[in-house]
């Protein structure tokens, strides 16, 4: 993973935990890498990661247990709730986008509607 | 938190040349702090200084509380820019010699050092490159229970590769409840990550001294962006 060295790093990782979660690439109750781990994973300081860890306790996303280490919440209506907001902004960022290159909001609907009815068929 | 570092109203003359004036830094236990400037703006002689390696010409510095001195070197780990291993000692011998005259020599660490940088124990010091021996360099460092750790120019002459293998060594071997770390240099695009706070030399004065998520956060830029901004 990059990071952008224009932008806090910790909100980065806090990011980062969030869509992994939001993508179940970490399921609910899984145990989080370390703070070293991650910090020699993504090369960064261990006091960045853990301020990142710290903040996503705070939101209640992450949890600890004494002596064993961080673990995804387990609560999944929050997971949902996380990944509603990850979809929401796909789909900002999407129409932003659409609307940049000119595309009306209908035509935007149309486009969308045709790509995924065309992929329905490429899968299937 | 304890302060590690604290230096009031430091100078230090050369001859004519001030190579430091009216420098002041406060720096607590675990942090990594990058001191930051071109060549010739004086982190040098401030890692020199706070080494107990050079005297102030005047000003007050304690590390450790102490005026750095022969109480001080045994807890402080101090990096050279210069090549200061003896070519002709293997990976291995350079490791037992550290090992032999400083009693916080961690030879468990040094061996987990020794395999993420790939020093081979057998190879002698006279035939390694030059990134190979900034790696021991830095491993012979980092290996200490140092409570201080001051690395001066530990990127500079090297290879990207031995530039991403130290960071990677810093962040493996650093002990945020234990030690500070000092690092100077005037690379700052690949250590930025891991630096905590940032400390811009020029001319031999401080003139920025920020928490790096504070300078990305606040300006909406990178270290080495403001860095090139307020230098240039």
């Amino acid at each position: 993973m990059e990071f952008s060295r224009n932008r806090p790093i910790f909100l980065q990782i806090v990011e980062e935990m969030i869509r992994r979660i939001a993508r179940g690439e970490l399921l609910p109750g899984e145990q989080l890498p370390s703070v070293r781990e991650l910090a020699t994973e993504l090369h960064v300081n261990p006091n960045t990661v853990q301020k990142a860890y710290q903040e996503l306790e705070r939101r209640g996303i992450i949890f600890t247990m004494r002596g064993q280490g961080s673990f995804a919440t387990e609560n999944v209506s929050m997971i949902a709730g996380l990944r509603t907001q990850a979809a929401v902004e796909a789909a900002r960022r999407f129409m932003r986008e659409a609307r940049g290159l000119g595309l009306t909001a209908e035509e935007t609907m149309a486009l969308l509607a045709a790509l995924s009815k065309n992929e329905h068929k490429g899968s299937g | 938190m304890e302060a590690l570092v604290e230096v009031k109203n430091l100078a230090k003359r050369f001859g004519r040349r001030w190579a430091l004036e009216e420098v002041n830094l406060t720096v607590p236990r675990g942090v990594i702090c990058g001191v930051l400037g071109v060549n010739g703006a004086g982190k040098s002689t401030l890692l020199r200084i706070l080494a107990g390696v050079q005297r102030p010409t005047s000003g007050e510095v304690r590390v450790l509380g102490q005026r750095p001195g022969r109480l001080t070197k045994a807890r402080v780990a101090f990096v050279p820019e210069i090549d200061h291993l003896y070519p002709w000692m293997d990976v291995q011998e350079a490791m037992d010699f550290t090992a032999s005259f400083y009693q916080d020599f961690n030879r468990e660490r040094a061996a987990k050092l020794q395999s993420l940088m790939q020093l081979e124990p057998s190879a002698c010091i006279s035939t390694l490159s030059r990134g190979f021996r900034a790696r021991l360099k830095l491993l012979l460092a980092m290996s200490r229970d140092a409570a201080l750790i001051l690395l001066d120019e530990p990127l500079s002459g090297i290879d990207p590769i031995s530039r991403g293998k130290i960071g990677d060594a810093i962040i493996q071997a650093y002990r945020p409840a234990h030690s500070t770390i000092l690092i100077a240099t005037h690379l700052i695009g690949e250590i930025e990550p891991v630096l905590d706070r940032v400390v811009f030399l020029h001319r031999g004065r401080v003139v920025l001294d920020e928490e790096a998520e504070v300078v990305r956060a606040a300006r909406g830029r990178s270290v080495e962006d403001l860095f090139r901004e307020v230098l240039a």
